[in-house]
């Protein structure tokens, strides 16, 4: 950096490693836990080293119908029905969004406040709030126990279009002035100028809006019946509701382990974009 | 795009109806919230019912712990996608009677259905917590079970305690023995509310509240500010500062105290027979409650918790038929032995009991017919038959709550005890309002 | 909030609003007006029978002390949150700063929790700090500290910030060591040429020029302690022991889903969104720019 210090740096070094190895011990111990057999989970004091158990536990957990005793869905299936969740909530959010905050911003028209109010009033309600009457939307419209009542409610929110309006306003003027001269309609300039531009911001809004997908949990639990619908995050809150016995941790932790791997791998592989796309939008 | 996508869900929904309307037999479904092997059990309930016969099939779907099941019921009621039946626990019994329109008396089920249902075939301790004013049944209880005293025979013989407590002077005098050889804690309880507080009153003789405890009206109060109760609790209290008494959580969270041999004693529901035995490394058993010879002289009855099975309204009558052959096979002597030999849970009929005796279970197993000793113990009083209070989820939550500030000495036992029971008495009032009517 | 530079009006717009105001009014406006409709009804649940009562739902909640000690905890809990979770990101941003290689290795080891439910989140606590089984819990007695909280509310509370912030801190990570990064290397070569040493530097040089990003991350944090934490409490201590860690949104969750007393809940919720909309206005009026989540 600047100067010189040898020492400085060191411990630089040292308090990152410390920082992280703070920040990964709930996983670190989470992966040891589903290392182990479910006797050796209730003994205290638990193991902080690895078991021999990994493959047989991971065995069971992805594939085993019978799971735990009764017939769930086996994990592989409720994987995929949380993909098809989070990335039907992703790709449709940013799409209504992009649509929207493009008409807020480059289109006057009788109404636009009130529609942009109406956006906007729904920043930050989480659906947990407002669950039994929207429960009941839902099953009016025959939507229980299907991918459209999973995603479609989720999607009412103002986060991602409050995203694109920001980053549409720092685009500069002239760009759209420019298209004009060379006759571009509006649509070719979304297509061509907007959209482009704003690729960061779709990759960090795709990270964040996976990640909020899949690890949804009481909205599917509430309308869904059919097993075949379940998610994984719902199994696994699911798994921790034992009423007259104790948890099988080793099993509980192995099913975590495989459920937050997903979102983790988006998150660390689009990492570039996303933080891009993520800071960027604040400046 | 959206419009397609609505497209789409019409066309799902059709799908989805004409599927449904395809399959040969007849559906009914039932939610429950069972897991792990208690589940597996459940299912083969079903699975068998299902091989019986061929014109109906028993759907079971698990739809979280009871509280989610049962909002989950709710729910799907206001939007006619009501289950069949529902397995709902034994505190939201008050709700589900003042659902009127709602709930199809099991008994009147039976009837319609021309499915004999002898209410004599079963045990009274059972039924009665089920029944409406007029004695009609209202569900048909499925998991009972009652709080026993669970104890650590080697501990106990390590601690020099002799005889297993049978007064809760013996719980303090058994305890300060465990302590002082140098185990954590004496006991730690399961479900306190129900365990402590329920419980220890029916046990007693004493009321919880007016109107026989709910039974007789909804206007009923909370008395379970009383002396007893107070002194009760007050007395935990104390011991625990010495860990005489070790409080792990609300639910059934101290098991491991008591399977890791923490703790010597556990008094929590018989249906942990399941988990102790298979965690425990040491030979256990199970005791009635201790009593509290201050308050009375011999023990009344304990009463039921777990749940029932309720139907719900709003089917075609064909499906109730099956309903009520389904819920008739349930309660087969052969079923109710093995699920309550399995699970620690009581069987719910004389038959089952009677069977069980036969095949020399509780000889084999000494101490597992404690639940169902303490729940016949006496014909029941107004006071021991039960619970109906209603919103008793929240009261049960306050009673929790207050407790919890007893135990970590941020209350006194009194102060505790009459916050709760004034607290309580104002979700009963709300409930009056909505549903008294 | 528009363009100078505009397309002129046509059906266009209409069309390009039309898929998010259609699913915001059936999932979103539908609902909460029937919220606001609920709010003033004293509801049973299973059949809907219901009686109009003007305000009195309302009027509960407001002679509750129960319900304003909530409105404190989770005020107390959000700055609690925000705090820690911030502190701890600053810190490791401001080393990670220091180091020139590597800096993006460690990113990558420090971001990922950012993906974890927070229902795991929850789930992964619970099991570290169980007090009869997890092993933290553990490690803390053997050095004389009683852990249990399931009976002591202070250290459900402190459990459940550290939980909530431990999730949070990935994010704040990410924007301080961004917004360090954009400092000019001028800047800092002038004043250590100045004599000033790392520690002082940091303090009178990086510190005052991140504020903004301090200021906004500041709002982000207490958004979503506010909001964004509920499965965390409801995985970790459901709101207990004795109420010490149920925060608004929970409370909202408790009676309304667990308790189904409709008309409070609604009208707790209804008392939120005004809260939140109220919030929204301000942060329009002075944050305009710096919000997302």
């Amino acid at each position: 950096m600047i100067e010189r210090r040898p020492l400085l740096s060191f411990s630089s070094h040292v308090i990152m490693v410390i920082g992280i190895i703070a920040v990964a011990l709930p996983v670190w111990i989470t992966f040891v836990a589903a290392t182990h057999t479910t006797e050796r989970m209730l003994v205290s004091p638990l193991p902080l080293l690895p078991g021999t158990h990994f493959w047989e536990n991971l065995k069971m957990v992805l594939f085993t119908q019978e799971f735990l005793g009764t017939t769930r869905a086996p994990v592989w299936l409720s994987m995929t029905n949380s993909l098809i969740i989070a990335l039907s909530i992703a790709i449709g959010k940013i799409v209504i969004s992009l649509l929207s905050a493009f008409a807020i911003v480059y289109f006057r028209f009788p109404g636009r406040m009130l529609f942009f109010w109406m956006i906007f009033i729904t920043l930050m309600l989480p659906v947990e709030v407002r669950i039994l009457p929207t429960f009941e939307v839902v099953a009016n419209l025959g939507m229980l126990d299907s991918y459209w009542g999973l995603t479609i409610p989720l999607i009412a929110s103002a986060t991602a279009t409050f995203m694109f309006r920001q980053a549409f306003l720092t685009v500069p003027d002239e760009l759209l002035e420019a298209a004009r001269l060379d006759g571009a309609g509006p649509l070719k300039f979304f297509w061509d100028i907007l959209l482009p531009l704003s690729r960061t911001n779709i990759a960090a809004l795709f990270v964040i809006l996976f990640t909020f997908g899949w690890n949804q949990y009481l909205w599917p639990l509430l309308i869904t019946t059919k097993t075949e619908m379940h998610t994984v995050v719902m199994s696994i809150k699911q798994m921790l509701e034992v009423a007259e016995a104790v948890p099988q941790w080793n099993i509980i932790m192995m099913t975590s382990l495989v459920a937050m791997l997903p979102p983790i791998l988006v998150v660390v592989l689009m990492q570039r974009l996303f933080v891009k796309g993520l800071v960027e939008s604040e400046k | 795009m959206t419009l397609r996508k609505v497209a789409g869900a019409a066309a799902f929904a059709a799908l989805a109806l004409s599927s449904t309307s395809s399959f040969a037999l007849t559906e009914i479904s039932w939610w429950h919230a069972m897991t792990d092997a208690t589940a597996e059990r459940l299912e083969k309930m079903a699975a068998d019912f299902n091989a019986s016969q061929s014109d109906y099939k028993v759907v079971p779907v698990f739809k979280g712990n009871y509280t989610e099941t049962m909002t989950g019921a709710v729910a799907a009621f206001r939007a006619k996608k009501q289950p069949h039946i529902v397995q709902v626990f034994e505190v939201g019994t008050a709700s589900m009677m003042a659902a009127k329109g709602a709930v199809y008396p099991v008994e009147q089920l039976m009837k319609d259905a021309g499915v004999e249902f002898d209410k004599s075939d079963y045990l009274p301790a059972v039924l009665s917590y089920y029944q409406s004013t007029s004695g009609q049944q209202l569900s048909l209880p499925f998991n009972s079970s009652s709080p026993v005293l669970w104890y650590n025979k080697e501990a106990f013989e390590k601690a020099g305690v002799e005889a297993v407590p049978a007064t809760w002077n013996e719980m303090k005098s058994a305890s300060e023995k465990l302590v002082a050889a140098g185990y954590k804690c004496g006991f730690s309880v399961g479900w306190q509310s129900w365990s402590l507080i329920e419980n220890y009153s029916a046990w007693h003789n004493l009321p919880t509240g007016t109107k026989e405890n709910g039974f007789a009206g909804f206007d009923t109060e909370l008395t379970i500010a009383n002396p007893a109760v107070i002194n009760h609790i007050g007395k935990l209290a104390s011991w625990s500062k010495d860990n005489l008494f070790l409080y792990a959580g609300r639910r059934g969270d101290g098991l491991p105290t008591f399977t890791n041999a923490e703790c010597g004693m556990y008094i929590n529901s018989s249906a942990y027979y399941g988990s102790i035995k298979a965690q425990a490394k040491f030979e256990f058993g199970q005791s009635m409650l201790p009593l509290d010879t201050a308050v009375a002289d011999k023990p009344q009855n304990s009463i039921i918790g777990g749940a029932t099975l309720w139907v719900l309204t709003g089917h075609e009558t064909e499906e109730y038929k099956g309903v009520a052959k389904f819920l008739k096979f349930l309660s087969q002597p052969e079923l109710q032995a093995w699920w309550s030999q399995e699970t620690g849970y009581v069987p719910i009929t004389k038959a089952a009991y009677a069977l069980s005796e036969k095949q020399g279970f509780y000889e084999k197993n000494p101490g597992t017919d404690t639940a169902i000793k303490q729940l016949s113990l006496n014909e029941p009083t107004a006071n021991s038959r039960g619970l109906r209070y209603g919103n008793f989820v929240q009261i049960r939550d306050v009673i929790n709550e207050e407790l919890e500030a007893i135990w970590s000495g941020t209350k006194t036992s009194e102060e505790g005890m009459k916050a709760a029971q004034e607290r309580g008495n104002k979700l009963l009032r709300k409930f009056e309002r909505v549903s008294g009517r | 909030m528009l363009k100078r530079v505009h397309f002129q009006p046509s059906v266009l717009p209409y069309l390009l609003v039309a898929p998010q105001i259609l699913v915001t009014l059936v999932f979103f406006l539908w609902p909460a007006g029937q919220a606001l409709y609920q709010s003033v009804l004293i509801e049973d649940a299973w059949t809907g029978n219901s009686e109009f009562v003007w305000f009195e739902n309302f009027q509960l909640l407001f002679e509750d002390t129960e319900y304003l000690s909530v409105f404190y905890r989770t005020g107390y809990f959000a700055g609690a949150v925000a705090l820690t979770a911030m502190f701890f990101s600053l810190i490791l941003a401001g080393f990670a700063d220091r180091i020139v290689k590597g800096s993006t290795i460690y990113r990558t080891l420090l971001i990922w929790p950012y993906a974890i439910a927070p229902v795991l989140a929850g789930a992964l606590f619970v099991f570290m700090f169980d007090p009869t089984l997890g092993i933290l819990a553990y490690g803390l007695k053997l050095i004389g500290i009683d852990w249990n909280h399931k009976l002591d509310g202070d250290q459900a509370m402190l459990l459940v910030v550290i939980a909530a912030a431990w999730k949070q801190i990935p994010y704040n990570f990410l924007f301080f060591l961004a917004a360090m990064q954009s400092i000019p290397k001028s800047v800092i070569e002038a004043a250590s040429i100045d004599g000033a040493g790392p520690i002082k530097r940091f303090w009178t040089i990086i510190f005052p020029l991140i504020s903004p990003t301090t200021f906004f991350l500041l709002v982000i944090n207490v958004v979503y302690a506010f909001f964004d934490t509920f499965g965390i409490i409801h995985a970790l201590t459901d709101g207990g022991p004795a109420n010490s860690t149920t925060v608004l949104v929970f409370k909202v969750f408790k009676d309304g889903f667990v308790g189904l007393d409709l008309g409070g809940s609604a009208a707790q919720s209804v008392i939120l969104m005004s809260l939140v909309i109220a919030l929204t206005v301000v942060q329009f009026r002075f944050v305009e720019r710096k919000v997302e989540y």
